[in-house]
């Protein structure tokens, strides 16, 4: 382990910016933290934090100048890995024909400055989705081989955090380039910083980084501690996916489809969904098409529909095939839950639907 | 490095010509297309394409071709919407795009050496043709063959002079009934399911293959569970929207199950406790 | 040469009745056969038999007034036409038509009602059988009602 100060953290994002990459962070814009490319040090959102609870999330103002103090966004990073709009090809009519030519680029460098232990599984789960089938995402796969993650574990939890109980948290564990802890009180404010790949070790020895001292190890199991010890929510995960399936036809759905706005809130903000709609679009001379792979959500009623009509009509069955896929679903097609608790659902869900209390309700 | 990409390659469509087009019925038709380029296509009975109009849209369609025949594509379309309506259009000399073939086919080498029932309604006999050429390729792998078929009207049997000449086999057992009969029909009026006890079969040794609206393999499946027929026996060919066919943009979830990959043919047993569930 | 016995003991729909069952079965039957083309019973007739069909194959047609007749299923080798016979107030509601050359034995509905009347039992077992058959063309109507094909 080893110390980053602010002055290094800066320096570190410098670096970034000369190898061309482009820095994503956490940053203060319209009464959100959210993540989007940042310059420096100074476009964190420092001093502040997010009060989140079902249907609630507001920014209070912190009694320290911390960095990272608050939990987590309303968006993930899924949007930067996986484009809520992407241009699959271009097509031009043609003598006998059409033509068709491949949107094929070059992708972005990105970094991730701020990941969270739920955030970076998502990313995992949804390495799992993208690249692990017969046909890879060459988009996804680009953009994640350049990607340098930066880490940091929470200090803090939300109410509706649940990380604990889907094994995704509140330490950070998985594939990241380096790990960063907040450390600051009266005296002091630095970072703990970890590396997990050459690429962060090459690039700490680049700062000189000073090693931690064996308080800084104590330091870090007490935040985590601190933060474990907050965790209100949780979903048990013993045999749910077998319980759900066996579940499907529970009246509680019905009670839940009283509530839900079909709005698709949950499906924008979590970090694992991966639904996509292909449409074909044409230009007014009916000369040139295009395909564009873009975000869709199975709230949406023609998400379902085949002739003759939509499969999944009523807004229990559209709820039921969220949760169910995202609990049980998942597992069966990728091994993994589909949920990493990082609680976006709760929080910008309209009518306050609590995904830990309704699955309570039925598998129980 | 090759890869199967995404963006690449699965959702580029290729350039396919249309060599001739026929009606089959009022409201159904058949397009024979040629590939562009030099490969042939070649496809296992029961799988589809995704079918192209410039600038319009792409719909998912069974190939209901001979998979012997590597020279030619048959595809047989019901209009129903914008795309298939366009497609409809199309003439001898114009292109669509394609792409394909996707999903998991009969299982013909399976059920080899068995008694075998092919069980359609309407336009599911289309996805069952090529199994139907397949089984009259290599007879001797199967013992007993029926196909049942049903329709609406005698107008809307599909395949009608094929059917007629299948018929005239003596090793193919081939029994065709529509819903309403009219004065010049002198052949079987009822469902379906009615064609079942009347076929021969030994229920210990057969596999069936249904393929019909949801509604009629619901009705078929309980006839031929109660005739003794084993749901690990039976197969059915399921249908969701779709979109990429690829395995990625999720639409055609059924359940735990991708049906452009794990389906569109499905072993019974494997999806009982899905096929009765509403909504799913 | 076969006795309406045998014929009724062959037959699909009575082959599990005792041999005493058969027999008083048998008591009420005839043999029939209709040329193709030919009317078998009509819409609004008394419905005085029941016909096992052995070969052959009938229509049932059903006047749909301006819609012109209407043809609704076909009862083949095997099968069994009439219920009527059975159910009061004993009037055929359809009318049925030898498609092809068929060849039944006829069941004398009264005979029979009247020997069910006398032996429960067997009463019984033939309200057993009649209800499998009115339960299939049941379901059987309602799938043809669904229209699946339709859409």
């Amino acid at each position: 382990m080893h110390i980053l100060t602010i002055v290094q953290l800066q320096r570190l994002i410098e670096i970034f910016q000369d190898e061309g990459r482009e820095v994503i962070g956490p940053t203060r814009r319209d009464g959100a933290i959210v993540y989007e490319s940042i310059d420096s040090v100074d476009d964190l959102p420092a001093g502040w934090t997010d009060e989140q609870a079902p249907g609630t999330y507001r920014l209070k103002r912190r009694n320290d100048g911390a960095l990272f103090g608050y939990v987590v966004s309303p968006t993930s990073w899924k949007a930067f890995l996986f484009p809520p709009k992407l241009s699959l090809w271009k097509a031009k009519r043609v003598d006998k024909g059409f033509e068709v030519q491949p949107s094929v680029g070059e992708e972005p460098s990105y970094v991730f400055l701020g990941v969270r232990g739920c955030e970076l599984k998502a990313i995992e789960i949804q390495d799992k989705v993208f690249r692990q089938g017969t046909y890879q995402d060459e988009v996804y796969r680009r953009r994640r081989e350049k990607l340098f993650v930066i880490a940091v574990n929470c200090a803090q939890a939300a109410s509706t955090c649940f990380c604990s109980s889907m094994n995704t948290g509140p330490e950070v564990r998985g594939a990241y380039d380096l790990l960063l802890t907040e450390i600051i009180d009266q005296e002091q404010h630095y970072f703990l910083v970890k590396s997990g790949s050459p690429r962060g070790e090459a690039i700490l020895e680049k700062l000189s980084c000073e090693p931690a001292k064996k308080s800084g190890q104590e330091a870090y199991e007490a935040i985590l501690q601190k933060t474990r010890e907050q965790i209100a929510r949780a979903i048990d995960q013993k045999d749910l996916k077998d319980r759900l399936w066996q579940n499907q036809e529970h009246p509680h759905w019905s009670e839940i489809a009283r509530r839900c706005l079909s709005c698709a809130n949950c499906t924008m903000s979590c970090p694992t969904c991966f639904c996509s709609s292909v449409e074909d679009t044409t230009d007014l001379t009916g000369d040139h098409a295009q395909r564009w792979r873009m975000w869709d959500s199975c709230f949406n009623k023609a998400y379902s529909y085949i002739h003759g009509g939509v499969i999944r009509e009523s807004g229990h069955a559209r709820y039921r095939q969220w949760m169910t896929h995202k609990l049980a679903g998942w597992q069966d097609q990728f091994g993994v839950s589909g949920c990493v608790g990082c609680g976006r659902c709760i929080t910008w869900c309209p009518s306050g639907i609590d995904i830990t209390a309704e699955i309570k309700e039925i598998v129980s | 490095m090759e890869s199967n990409g995404l963006t690449e390659k699965v959702m580029v469509p290729e350039r396919f010509v249309v060599q001739e087009t026929w009606e089959e019925t009022k409201d159904t038709f058949t397009l024979r297309l040629k590939p562009t380029g030099e490969a042939p296509f070649v496809f296992q009975p029961g799988q589809f394409n995704m079918l192209y109009v410039f600038g319009q849209g792409e719909v998912p369609i069974s190939i209901s071709g001979d998979p012997a025949e590597s020279g030619d594509l048959i595809h047989t379309i019901r209009a129903v919407g914008a795309v298939t309506g366009q497609l409809r259009k199309l003439e001898q000399g114009d292109a669509l795009g394609l792409r394909g073939p996707f999903g998991r086919p009969w299982p013909v080498e399976k059920v080899k050496q068995r008694d075998l029932l092919i069980i359609t309604g309407g336009i599911g006999l289309a996805p069952l043709r090529p199994v139907i050429y397949h089984v009259l390729r290599h007879r001797e792998d199967y013992e007993r063959v029926a196909v049942l078929y049903g329709a609406r009207t005698p107008q809307d049997i599909l395949y009608g002079r094929q059917l007629s000449e299948w018929r005239g086999r003596f090793d193919l057992q081939v029994r065709v009934t529509v819903d309403q009969g009219t004065k010049d029909w002198h052949g079987s009026i009822g469902v379906v399911t009615g064609l079942i006890p009347r076929a021969n079969f030994d229920p210990a040794k057969t596999a069936a293959f249904v393929c019909g609206p949801e509604i009629m393999m619901r009705f078929t499946i309980q006839e031929l569970m109660k005739a003794g027929v084993a749901a690990k026996d039976i197969y059915v060919s399921m249908e969701r929207n779709m979109h990429c066919a690829a395995g990625f943009c999720g639409h055609c979830q059924y359940g735990p199950k991708f049906v452009c990959k794990d389906g569109p043919v499905f072993c019974f047993e494997e999806i009982q406790d899905l096929f009765y569930l509403k909504e799913i | 040469m076969k006795t309406i016995k045998d014929l009724i003991q062959e037959h699909p729909f009575f082959h599990d009745l005792s041999p005493e069952q058969t027999d008083l079965v048998a008591g009420c039957g005839s043999n029939t056969h209709f040329p193709a083309g030919t009317v078998i019973v009509k819409e609004g007739e008394p419905a005085d038999y029941f016909y096992i069909i052995r070969q052959g194959k009938v229509t049932i047609e059903i006047d749909g007034q301006s819609r012109g007749t209407l043809y609704i299923q076909t009862i083949e080798a095997g099968e069994v036409l009439g219920w009527s016979w059975l159910i009061p107030p004993h009037h055929w509601k359809f009318t049925a038509r030898a498609t092809e050359e068929t060849v039944a034995t006829a069941l004398d509905g009264k005979c029979l009602r009247k020997k069910c009347e006398e032996d429960p039992v067997l009463g019984y077992a033939l309200l057993k059988k009649f209800a499998t058959v009115l339960a299939s063309r049941l379901e059987a109507t309602r799938v043809q009602l669904l229209d699946v094909y339709g859409k």
